[in-house]
C-alpha cells in the first residue's frame, strides 16, 4: 500500500482550466472520496491519478516518487470502473488474472490469488463464466475481484456503484467497507452520491467547477460546511439558506431576516454591521412548535417512511422541514417553526462560512 | 515498484522524449496506410495532373514533351467528347434515380418484419457481391437473342418491333448497361437506407400513431425527414461513383454502338489502353475531375442554402 | 381487416419481385452453364434444358487457362484482403482513439481519394510500375489494390473501434499492459465481426476488379479471372457454355464471402460508411 500526493495538480486545455490547482495528502491506508455534482472536475482527477489523462501542472507522487510522466501500467494502481469494463471475451477468472498475465506470474501464484479473491468476493461458482452471463452485481463483484488480485499499491474507483439498483448498491456499499477494512488499502473513490461519500469515506474531498470546495472528515463537511455549496451538497433533503441582514450587538450578533424577524445568535460574527448574509439551516433541525417564531405555509408532505419531508414556504421562498412527528402528516395550511440557534450556519454574501454555533 | 530508482531517474530526465512519444503514437498506427496512399494514389494523381499538359504515348518513345494547354484545345474541338458528356449525364442520372427509387422501396419493404425476412435479405442483397465484369457480361448475354430470353419476351410484349440485342441498336444501347447498373446498385441503396430506417426510435412511430397520424403522414413527417441526410449524402457520393463507374460499360458495349454508350470515364479508359495515348486520356480526366468537383461543390453549397432557410 | 390481407400480400409480392428481378440473371447463368449446345440453340428460352450436363466445367477446367485465372485472383484477392485489413484496422484505431494534430489532414486526405475518378490514375500508375518491373506481376495488382482498398476499409474499421468502450483498453493499460499490447489482446478480439466484414469487402472488391487489371497485365500467365474472362469472350464469343461455367466458377468465392458478411452488412457496413 501506499501513500498518493497532489501538489498542485492542475489540467487544463489549451487556456480552457478544467481542474485548477489541487493539493491533497493522502494518507496511506486511507478511503478518500471525491465527491461533487457532475462536470466537477472529480473523475478528471481519479484519472490523472491513475495516468489516463495527461496532468498539466503540478506534481503528483505515490509513495514520494513522481509519477506524472509514468505510463498507467507502470504506476502498478488498480482502477474499478462505473461500466466495469470487463473483458467481454474473457471469462471471469481470466479477466480477474490478466494483470498477473501480463506480468508473467507463474501459474501457481495466479491460481492462488484467483482463488483468494473470488473467495473473498464470493465468485466461486462463475470462474468458467463469460461476463455477459453475470448479473450487474456480480459484474460489479468481478471488477472488483480483478483489482484485488493484484494487490496494487492503491485502487481507485470511478463511480463503480452507480450502474447498480438502490439495494445491491447499498449491499455493495457495505462490502467495500468491509474489504477497505480487511485489506486497509489506500483507496480514492469517486461519486456524486453524498450517501456514499457519507458512508464510506474517512476523508471526503468536495468539488465543484474544478476546484476542491473542502477536505475533511465526513461529519466535519456535515457539521461544519466551508461554503455554501459544500453545505447545500452534503445532506439530504439540502440545507435550507435564507438571507438576512447582521446587525452587531456587544456580545453577539443578530441577523434580521425581510420581514424583521430577528434571529439572535450566540455568537459575534465577523461582518460588518448592516452587512447582507446568509442563514442556512438542515431540514432536520429545524422545529416545530405552536409559538413557533417563523410562519411557514405548508405546499407539500412527503412521507418517507422514517420521517416526514415538509415543503413549506417561507418568506415566499422555499423551505423544507424533515420531521419523524406523524402528527405532522395531517393537513393544515400554516406552521409556526423555529430555527434554533445553536444548529445555524452563516455565510457571507461570497458564500464562504463565517460561523457555525 | 520493481525498479523505483531506474523509473525516477527516467522520468525526470526524459518527460521531453515522452512527450515526442505520445505525440509520435497515433503517426505510429497510420503511417503504413498514410505511405500508401501517398504513393500509390496521391504521387499518380498529381502525375496525371502534369501529363495533362504533356505529350505522353507509351509507344512513342521520343514522346514526353511539355506541350501546354494543347490537350485541351484537342478535347475542345473532340465531338467524342461532348458526345460522352452528354452521355455520362444521361447513364448518371438514370441510374442513380433507378438505384434510389428501388433502393427505397425495397429498404421499406425490407423494414417490416415477416417471416423468413434474414433469407429475403441476403438473396435481395447478392446482386452486390457479384464481381461487376460478371454483372456486366451476365446482362449482355441476356439481352443476347442468341442466348438470352430477355429480347424474345420483350417482343412478345411488343416493347421491341423483334427480337434483337438492343446493345446493337443504338438509340436504345444506353439502357443495357444502365438496367445492368440499376440491378447491380439497388442492394446498396437499400442496405444503407436500411440501416437508417432501423436507426429510427421506434416509440417516436408510435407516439405519432397515438396522436392520430395515418401510415402516410407517419411517412412523410417521420421517415423522410430522418432519412433526408442519409439520402443526400448517399446520393451525392453515389453520382461521383457511378460518373466515374465504366466497367459495366466497357465489359458491355466497350463504347458503342457507334460511341453511343461512351460515357467520360470509359472514353478515357480508351483513350489510355486501346490508344495508348496517355496524356490526352489524363487532360479528359483533369476536365472530369473539375466536373465533379464542381458538382459536389454545387450540392454543398445547395444544402447549406437549405439548412439556412430553415 | 381485408385491407390489412390485401397490404400483406402486396407486401409479400414486391419482396418476391425483387427477390426474383435480383436472382433471374445468376440463374439464367447457371441455366445455360448446364445446357449441352446442341439444346442450347433448339430450346432458346424454356426456363430449364430438357436435360444437363457438366461438360462445359469439365472444358473449362481441363482445357483453358481458367485455373491459372481462378488462382492469381485467388492470391490476389487474398492477399489484398489481409494487407488491407491489417494497415485499416491499424489506421481505423488511430482515428478512432488518438485526439492529434493532423487527424483531420488525414481524413480529409481519405476522403479526396474516395472523390476523384480511378482511371485518372490508369496511366500514371502504368509509367510508375514499370520500371520497377510491377507490372504485369501479381505483386502490383496488389499493392495497387490494397491502397485503393485502404481509405474505405479505414473509415469501416474505424467505426467498429467506435463501437468497442474506451474503457476497456484503459481497464487493461491499468492493468498492465501498453496501449499496444491493449490493442491486440483486448480490442482486436472484439473487432472479429469487423474485421471479417472488411476482409469479405475488400476481398469481393479485389476480386471484380477489371480496369487496372486490364493494364497492367498482359498475357495469361498473370491474368486475373476478369481479365482471362473478358479476353475469352472477346476471342470466341460464340461458346456460351463455357463461358458461362467459367462466369459460375467467378461468382462462387464472392458469393461465399458475400454469405460470411451479409449478416454484418446492415449494422457493420452504414455505421460510419457510406460507399460500396
Amino acid at each position: 500500500m501506499a501513500s498518493i500526493a497532489l501538489s498542485r495538480v492542475g489540467k487544463s486545455f489549451g487556456t480552457h482550466s478544467v481542474l485548477s490547482e489541487v493539493d491533497l495528502d493522502i494518507k496511506d491506508g486511507e478511503f478518500v472520496v471525491l465527491v461533487g455534482p457532475s462536470g466537477c472536475g472529480k473523475s478528471t482527477l481519479l484519472r490523472m491519478i491513475a495516468g489516463l489523462e495527461d496532468i498539466t501542472s503540478g506534481t503528483l507522487t505515490i509513495d514520494g516518487q513522481r509519477v506524472n510522466d509514468l505510463k498507467p501500467k507502470d504506476r502498478d494502481i488498480a482502477m474499478v470502473f462505473q461500466s466495469y469494463a470487463l473483458y467481454p471475451h474473457m471469462n471471469v477468472a481470466d479477466n480477474m488474472s490478466y494483470s498477473l498475465r501480463l506480468r508473467r506470474r507463474s501459474k501457481e501464484v495466479i491460481a492462488a490469488a484467483v482463488s483468494a479473491a473470488s473467495g473473498k468476493l464470493g465468485l466461486d461458482p462463475y470462474l468458467e463464466r463469460r461476463p455477459k452471463a453475470l448479473s450487474g452485481g456480480q459484474r460489479q463483484r468481478v471488477a472488483m475481484g480483478r483489482a484485488i488480485v493484484r494487490k496494487p499499491k492503491a485502487f481507485l474507483f470511478d463511480e463503480p456503484l452507480s450502474n447498480l439498483d438502490a439495494r445491491l448498491r447499498e449491499q455493495m456499499r457495505a462490502e467495500i467497507k468491509r474489504l477497505h477494512a480487511e485489506l486497509g488499502a489506500t483507496s480514492v473513490y469517486v461519486t456524486h452520491d453524498q450517501i456514499e461519500a457519507m458512508t464510506l469515506a474517512s476523508r471526503i474531498v468536495a468539488m465543484n467547477a474544478g476546484s476542491v470546495q473542502q477536505i475533511g472528515a465526513p461529519l466535519d463537511l456535515y457539521d461544519r460546511p466551508a461554503n455554501l455549496f459544500v453545505a447545500g451538497f452534503i445532506g439530504s433533503p439540502g440545507m435550507n439558506f435564507l438571507e438576512g441582514r447582521c446587525e452587531q450587538g456587544p456580545e453577539n450578533s443578530t441577523v434580521v431576516l425581510s420581514r424583521g424577524y430577528r434571529l439572535p445568535l450566540s455568537v459575534r460574527i465577523p461582518a460588518a454591521d448592516g452587512e447582507t448574509v446568509t442563514l442556512g439551516i438542515r431540514p432536520e433541525h429545524v422545529t416545530v412548535a405552536p409559538d413557533g417564531q417563523i410562519d411557514a405555509a405548508v405546499e407539500l408532505v412527503e412521507p418517507t417512511g422514517l420521517g416526514i419531508i415538509l415543503h413549506l414556504i417561507v418568506h415566499g421562498e422555499s423551505f423544507k422541514l424533515f420531521t419523524t412527528d406523524r402528527a405532522l402528516l395531517q393537513p393544515q395550511a400554516t406552521l409556526r417553526i423555529n430555527l434554533p440557534k445553536e444548529r445555524l450556519h452563516v455565510f457571507d454574501q461570497s458564500g464562504n462560512r463565517l460561523a457555525v454555533m | 515498484m520493481s525498479h523505483p530508482e531506474a523509473v525516477r531517474s527516467g522520468a525526470a530526465r526524459k518527460p521531453a522524449m515522452r512527450r515526442f512519444a505520445d505525440a509520435a503514437e497515433p503517426w505510429f498506427y497510420a503511417a503504413p496506410v498514410l505511405t500508401l496512399i501517398v504513393a500509390v494514389m496521391l504521387v499518380p494523381l498529381l502525375l496525371g495532373l502534369s501529363y495533362a499538359f504533356r505529350d505522353i504515348q507509351l509507344l512513342n518513345p521520343f514522346s514526353g514533351a511539355f506541350i501546354g494547354l494543347e490537350h485541351f484545345k484537342t478535347l475542345a474541338r473532340d465531338d467524342a467528347f461532348y458526345r460522352a458528356l452528354k452521355n455520362t449525364l444521361w447513364w448518371t442520372g438514370a441510374s442513380v434515380f433507378l438505384q434510389f427509387a428501388l433502393g427505397l422501396v425495397l429498404a421499406l419493404l425490407l423494414d417490416k418484419p415477416f417471416p423468413g425476412r434474414g433469407l429475403a435479405q441476403a438473396l435481395v442483397f447478392l446482386p452486390w457481391a457479384v464481381p461487376t465484369f460478371l454483372a456486366g457480361l451476365n446482362w449482355a448475354w441476356l439481352f443476347n437473342p442468341v442466348i438470352g430470353p430477355l429480347p424474345h419476351w420483350m417482343a412478345a410484349l411488343g416493347i421491341l418491333s423483334a427480337p434483337d440485342n438492343i446493345l446493337a441498336d443504338p438509340h436504345l444501347a444506353m439502357w443495357g448497361p444502365i438496367i445492368a447498373n440499376v440491378w447491380w446498385g439497388i442492394p446498396f441503396f437499400a442496405i444503407t437506407l436500411l440501416a437508417a430506417l432501423q436507426a429510427i426510435p421506434r416509440d417516436i412511430y408510435e407516439a405519432a400513431a397515438i396522436d392520430g397520424a395515418g401510415p402516410l403522414q407517419r411517412f412523410l413527417s417521420i421517415t423522410l425527414p430522418f432519412l433526408a441526410p442519409t439520402i443526400a449524402i448517399t446520393i451525392l457520393l453515389r453520382t461521383v461513383w457511378i460518373a466515374n463507374f465504366a466497367d459495366l460499360i466497357i465489359v458491355m458495349t466497350n463504347g458503342g454502338p457507334a460511341d453511343r454508350t461512351q460515357i467520360v470515364a470509359s472514353y478515357i479508359f480508351t483513350q489510355a489502353f486501346r490508344r495508348l495515348d496517355f496524356g490526352y486520356a489524363s487532360a479528359i480526366a483533369l476536365v472530369l475531375l473539375v466536373l465533379l468537383l464542381a458538382y459536389s461543390m454545387l450540392i454543398v453549397v445547395i444544402r447549406q442554402r437549405l439548412i439556412e432557410k430553415d | 381487416m381485408t385491407g390489412r390481407i390485401l397490404m400483406t400480400i402486396a407486401h409479400r409480392a414486391a419482396i418476391l419481385a425483387y427477390i426474383v428481378f435480383a436472382l433471374f440473371p445468376l440463374f439464367w447463368l447457371l441455366k445455360v452453364s448446364v445446357t449441352p449446345n446442341d439444346l442450347l440453340y433448339s430450346e432458346g428460352v424454356r426456363l430449364w434444358p430438357s436435360h444437363t450436363t457438366f461438360e462445359h466445367y469439365r472444358f473449362v477446367i481441363e482445357n483453358s487457362a481458367f485455373p491459372t485465372f481462378f488462382k492469381n485472383s485467388l492470391i490476389v484477392a487474398c492477399s489484398t484482403s489481409v494487407a488491407v485489413t491489417v494497415l485499416s484496422s491499424l489506421a481505423g484505431y488511430a482515428l478512432s482513439r488518438f485526439r492529434f494534430r493532423g487527424k483531420y489532414a488525414i481524413v480529409a486526405l481519405m476522403l479526396i481519394t474516395q472523390m476523384f475518378p480511378l482511371v485518372m490514375l490508369v496511366a500514371p500508375i502504368f509509367k510508375m510500375l514499370s520500371p520497377l518491373g510491377l507490372t504485369n506481376s501479381l505483386t502490383g495488382l496488389v499493392i495497387v489494390y490494397t491502397a485503393f482498398n485502404v481509405p474505405f476499409a479505414t473509415f469501416l474499421m474505424q467505426s467498429f473501434f467506435d463501437g468497442i468502450p474506451k474503457d476497456l483498453e484503459e481497464a487493461a493499460m491499468i492493468d498492465g499492459a501498453s496501449r499496444f499490447i491493449a490493442f491486440r489482446q483486448i480490442i482486436l478480439p472484439l473487432t472479429l465481426p469487423g474485421i471479417a466484414a472488411t476482409l469479405g469487402f475488400v476481398f469481393t472488391a479485389a476480386w471484380s476488379e477489371l480496369l487496372f487489371a486490364l493494364m497492367l497485365i498482359s498475357g495469361n500467365t498473370s491474368a486475373t479471372f476478369p481479365v482471362g474472362l473478358l479476353t475469352f469472350v472477346s476471342k470466341f464469343s460464340v461458346d456460351f457454355g463455357q463461358m458461362m461455367a467459367a462466369g459460375v466458377m467467378a461468382l462462387i468465392p464472392a458469393c461465399l464471402f458475400f454469405l460470411l458478411i451479409q449478416r454484418y452488412l446492415v449494422q457493420g457496413l452504414t455505421a460510419g460508411a457510406v460507399k460500396g
